[in-house]
């Protein structure tokens, strides 16, 4: 059964005809515990794909499904909880909070939960252990270098240990020797079951998901299977 | 980690942008702290000025058929075989229940100077009430301060040939001109002044007085009320208001409340409309963040709660700065706008009433900001990632 189900998802910015289609008609399923890399050009529509398998933007027509759910049938309040419980998000550039230090920013999606004080911060050290900065903690992000920022927003990703990991070209500001330990971190965290749907520009990156998803024009161009690649 | 933190971290970590949020708002609080606090001051100040500035209560003897001149009014019988008033019920005047707005009683008992040559009348007073009654008299010489001096009427000083120090005999007791007036333009200065026991003395008037000068007057309270308490505790005397003198002086009090009501209302709107685009410009500055708590969960009522607790926090430290600021304010403008810079106190309510002013504004105005922010598509505030 699939995890997450992308059903004949089309999006379109504005409206009538002067609406602009990123994404055309798109069926996609992604098992538990999988890990794909989308792949394309700029403006292919992959960002906007993975937007909308994410909960952040409604699809124009279509539907997505995680654990059978259609995330946006959620209504009010729900869809923002089912984000926190179930999905964790590394962005572009890092995007920590500058005025928060690298516990506080990792802290940041329990800040809404029932935890004590003392747990949020034990799994926050507990994340920060698991990307390798459990001594940096009390630093401010631009204290740190490119590597150990991207590290921090994987640890806030996964701080509340979410099911499911949604990546947006997370070695996009690395250098070759970060991106690879970045690399290595997420296929650790997928070895430990972590469902991974990543963007990226780089084949050597998507090389380390099981599957990749090429998208041109809003639409799948071809699914190449790694396992069966390899 | 809880909303608070990142609301207070932010401004914790972010000095400049708080110390511009707080100055925003607290121009506008001190704005109205300065001007509620000056136009209170300045009030008071007029008010005290006015009661100080002449007569506004004339009591007069019952008696029919006898008319005197005196400051322009008709003061009823002053000749002698008229039916005085007992200086006994003077002291009454001050058990009234508004006696608390009794400033200055002035008894007056008259006489007249004779001589071959001129005629004059004499006027005896308590020139300890006499003289704070008439702020505008300028003496030259010396205030009477023993019982035979005299205090002379410009005019009647010239008549009669007196100078400072002169002496003049009234009914055959020797007096001592202390001081002479300026002129006044009034029926005052063809007055001889003198004390009122010596007078009634000397014209044999012990105990009772021709006619008495009350100063009462303060911003809230009816002067008729006081004239009819006078007038019950006086049955035998007629009690009048100087109507368009009260009229006058509660005119010109109320044109300066609505003067302040006018400017505090302008300088709050412009104060408010200062938090709302500083803090709506402060919710564009984040929408990366705010794009950020939105995709990790955080619900359109977290986000609101931070913005708003930001606001708070701004509010009520540009509320006590505006507080402060506005006080100094205010001693900086008494001193420009007075000459002698009246004396004004401290007043709590104004502290609390400032303070909470500013949450109530920063609140109000932070609300669409923060609503808008909490409304903010996430997928919109990470495009702009």
């Amino acid at each position: 059964m699939s995890y997450i189900r992308a059903n004949q998802v089309v999006k379109e910015f504005g409206t009538g005809e002067g609406a602009v289609p990123a994404v055309r008609g798109i069926d996609l399923s992604i098992d538990e515990g999988g890990f794909i890399s989308i792949m394309g050009e700029s403006g292919a529509g992959k960002s906007t794909l993975l937007s909308m398998l994410g909960g952040l933007l409604s699809p124009t027509r279509g539907q997505i499904l995680v654990r059978d759910i259609d995330i946006y049938a959620l209504k009010g309040n729900k869809l923002a909880d089912f984000r926190r419980e179930f999905m964790g998000f590394i962005f572009q550039s890092f995007q920590l909070i500058p005025y928060l230090n690298v516990s506080e920013n990792v802290q940041l999606p329990l800040a809404v939960t029932h935890h004590s004080e003392a747990e949020k911060r034990s799994l926050a050290m507990t994340a920060l252990e698991r990307v390798g900065l459990k001594e940096k903690a009390l630093r401010l992000p631009n204290q740190l270098s490119g590597g150990e920022q991207e590290r921090v927003a994987i640890a806030r990703a996964v701080v509340n240990e979410p099911p499911i990991l949604f990546a947006d070209e997370p070695t996009g500001n690395l250098d070759s020797r970060n991106s690879a330990e970045v690399m290595k971190l997420l296929k650790r965290l997928n070895s430990e079951g972590q469902t991974i749907v990543m963007v990226t520009h780089s084949r050597r990156n998507a090389e380390h998901a099981d599957r990749i998803v090429e998208v041109a024009d809003g639409q799948i161009k071809e699914t190449l299977p790694m396992r069966a690649v390899c | 980690m809880k909303l608070h933190d990142i609301a207070i971290n932010n401004l914790r970590r972010r000095k400049g942008k708080l110390v511009f949020l707080v100055i925003g708002l607290m121009v506008g609080v001190a704005s109205v702290v300065a001007l509620v606090t000056t136009v209170r001051t300045l009030q008071e100040d007029i008010a005290h000025k006015m009661e100080e500035f002449g007569a506004n209560i004339i009591i007069t003897p019952r008696s029919e058929g006898l008319s005197l001149a005196y400051g322009g009014l008709s003061l009823g019988g002053l000749s002698f075989d008229v039916r005085e008033i007992s200086q006994d019920d003077v002291a009454k005047i001050k058990t009234i229940a508004n006696s608390a707005n009794i400033r200055i009683v002035s008894p007056k008992v008259f006489g007249v100077y004779e001589s071959p040559e001129h005629k004059a009348m004499v006027v005896g007073v308590d020139f300890n009430e006499e003289l704070v009654l008439k702020k505008w008299w300028k003496v030259n010489g010396k205030d009477p301060s023993y019982e035979n001096d005299l205090l002379v009427g410009h005019d009647a000083a010239e008549r009669l040939g007196l100078k400072i120090g002169a002496p003049l005999d009234i009914k055959g007791e020797r007096f001592k001109v202390a001081g002479i007036l300026e002129a006044t333009g009034s029926q005052d200065d063809s007055l001889l002044f003198m004390w009122l026991p010596k007078t009634q003395e000397l014209f044999e008037k012990q105990g009772k007085v021709g006619m008495v000068e009350v100063a009462a007057l303060c911003k809230n309270c009816p002067i008729s009320e006081i004239v009819s308490q006078i007038g019950e505790k006086m049955p035998s005397a007629k009690v009048t208001a100087v109507q368009q003198v009260v009229a006058g002086r509660m005119d010109a009090l109320h044109s300066f409340e609505r003067f302040s009501l006018g400017i505090s209302a302008l300088v709050l709107l412009v104060g408010s409309m200062v938090v709302f685009v500083t803090m709506m410009a402060s919710v564009n500055e984040r929408t990366r963040e705010i794009g950020i708590f939105s995709a990790i969960g955080f619900r359109r009522s977290h986000i609101m709660k931070i913005i708003l607790l930001e606001a708070s926090v701004v509010s009520l430290m540009a509320g006590v700065a505006g507080y402060l600021v506005g006080i100094l304010t205010t001693r900086v403008l008494l001193s420009v706008m007075t000459d002698q810079v009246p004396h004004f106190s401290l007043d709590p309510l104004v502290a609390v009433g400032a303070i909470f002013l500013a949450v109530v504004i920063g609140l109000a105005a932070s609300f669409y900001p923060a609503t808008a922010a909490s409304r903010m598509d996430p997928s919109e505030a990470l495009r702009t990632l």
